[in-house]
């Protein structure tokens, strides 16, 4: 065991003083050390994207990043998407589509989906269809994640005017 | 599936960067920059690196910009950067958006780094293949100072440079593209994303109607990207089409020395090879 770093992780707004090893990932940071379980862990590096989070505005797979080079940095989780009960318009296009079964992956797609839509609102289907070629589900399929995505693009385009 | 223990380093400038790669270089000390690559090794433990310098918080290392004829490439420059074709780099802006979203998938490309794809050198990287076949520089810093490498003295096989242990690829350089110059690239693999089983990068620019300084360079068929002057041969001098697209292709099959994979025999990358010359040759000319 190596010794511990003290860090501080800002997750939806609220901070996080945690102390890990250097080798720990951000994922497991996350996870274990400040509770928010809603972030899944699937391969463990880098293939499946369950564990993407939206760091300083970009999508990342929180995976292949150790909670020490996000000391200091905004994170942002599945947690954060409702406000309340009011779910964030990517959660209920999920929910009108049958975006997700089991739901393993629904996290992962939902953070990857809105930091995209979010960077880029009017980005064209190709370019959608490529960034969303990023996760894998084993469940329910693309067409349905897919559809759900492009309403919610819509929705969040009438939003931001 | 976890990571094992190593000491973080994150320094804030280039001279404290190079002075502590020096003193952990001999102990397997690893520079860590998109970590896109190494954190998986590690997570498999195929990588148990002692010490970790990142680099992400140098200072300088993000340098985007054109030194008169080149565009500069610094260290931790995301692969992102080239989503969208930038005007101010011409030609190589449109190759480079072409090239990019072949690369990994997108919040692999938001973290993942030129330099360190080269630093990695997988046979399949695009970005080594588009170093090679553009002819790029690459310069390695010591705390004892730099040099520049030629790109085709850089590539030393599967995951294998000319980088030292203590050398840090501040910066690549890519020649800019002359107005008007031709380029296409085409990749085949089995699922987006994934590494190239094979495949190719094109430019040249057409005289008289005549195709003149072509390039051809192919990646993931052979244990480093390289040049293919047979291709070149059966092109230059020639009226861009077909033909001649499938006789550079054919040139190509019949020169190269295909690696293998459990899924992959070598004669299957070499037909491959043809295949994905005469198409890069093809949107070239689209
Ligand atoms: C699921 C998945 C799919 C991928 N698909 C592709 C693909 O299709 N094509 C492709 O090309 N890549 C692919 N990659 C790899 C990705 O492009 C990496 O970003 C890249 O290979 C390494 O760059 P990095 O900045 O992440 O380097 P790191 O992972 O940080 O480092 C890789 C190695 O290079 C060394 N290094 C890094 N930077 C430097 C430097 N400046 N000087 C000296 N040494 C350095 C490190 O010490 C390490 O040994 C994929 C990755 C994943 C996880
Ligand atoms: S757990 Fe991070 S990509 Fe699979
Ligand atoms: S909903 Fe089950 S893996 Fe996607």
């Amino acid at each position: 065991m190596t010794d511990t770093v003290a860090i501080t992780l800002n997750i939806n707004g609220e901070d996080h003083r945690v102390s890990v090893e250097p080798r720990r990932t951000l994922a497991d940071t996350i996870r274990d050390d400040c509770g928010k379980t809603g972030t899944h862990i699937g391969c463990e590096h880098g293939v499946c994207g369950s564990c993407t989070i939206i760091l300083d505005g970009e999508p990342v797979r929180s995976c292949l990043m150790f909670a020490v080079q996000a000391d200091g940095r905004k994170l942002r989780t599945v947690e954060g998407l409702a406000k309340g009960n009011q779910l964030h318009p990517i959660q209920q296009a999920f929910i009108d589509n049958h975006g997700l079964q089991c739901g393993f992956c629904t996290p992962g797609f939902l953070m990857l989906a809105t930091s995209v839509l979010e960077k880029e609102p009017d980005i064209a289907d190709a370019d959608l269809l490529d960034a969303l070629s990023s996760n894998l589900c084993r469940c329910t399929g693309y067409q349905n994640i897919i559809k759900a995505v492009r309403q919610a693009a819509i929705e969040m385009r009438g939003a931001g005017k | 599936m976890k990571p094992a223990a190593f000491l973080y380093h994150a320094p804030r400038t280039l001279e404290a960067a190079l002075t502590l790669l020096a003193e952990v270089a001999p102990q397997d000390g690893r520079i860590l920059a998109g970590g896109q690559s190494l954190v998986p090794a590690m997570a498999f433990r195929l990588a148990r690196p002692t010490h970790l310098v990142d680099i992400n918080g140098v200072a300088g290392l993000d340098r985007l910009a054109i030194d008169g004829n080149v565009l500069s490439v610094g260290a931790t420059v995301r692969h992102a950067a080239f989503h969208k074709a930038d005007p101010a780099f011409g030609v190589l802006g449109a190759l480079l958006a072409d090239v990019v979203h072949n690369i990994a998938h997108y919040p692999i490309r938001t973290r993942g780094t030129m330099c360190g794809s080269l630093a990695h050198a997988d046979p399949a990287s695009e970005w080594c293949l588009t170093a090679i076949t553009l002819g790029a520089e690459m310069v390695a810093k010591t705390a004892k100072g730099a040099r520049r490498i030629p790109a085709a003295d850089y590539f030393q096989g599967i995951m294998s440079t000319a980088l030292e242990p203590d050398e840090l690829l501040a910066e690549v350089r890519l020649p800019l593209l002359a107005n008007g110059t031709k380029h296409g690239f085409y990749e085949f693999n089995r699922r987006a994303g994934d590494f190239a089983i094979g495949m190719a990068l094109v430019t040249y620019r057409v005289e008289n109607g005549k195709i003149a300084d072509a390039h051809v360079g192919i990646g993931g068929i052979e244990g480093s990207p390289r040049r293919v002057p047979e291709a070149e041969a059966a092109l230059n001098g020639q009226a861009p089409g077909k033909v001649a697209f499938e006789a550079a292709g054919k040139a190509t099959a019949a020169v190269v020395d295909p690696i293998e994979d459990t899924q992959t025999p070598a004669s299957y990358r070499r037909d491959l090879a043809a295949t994905v010359v005469s198409r890069a040759l093809e949107r070239a000319a689209a």
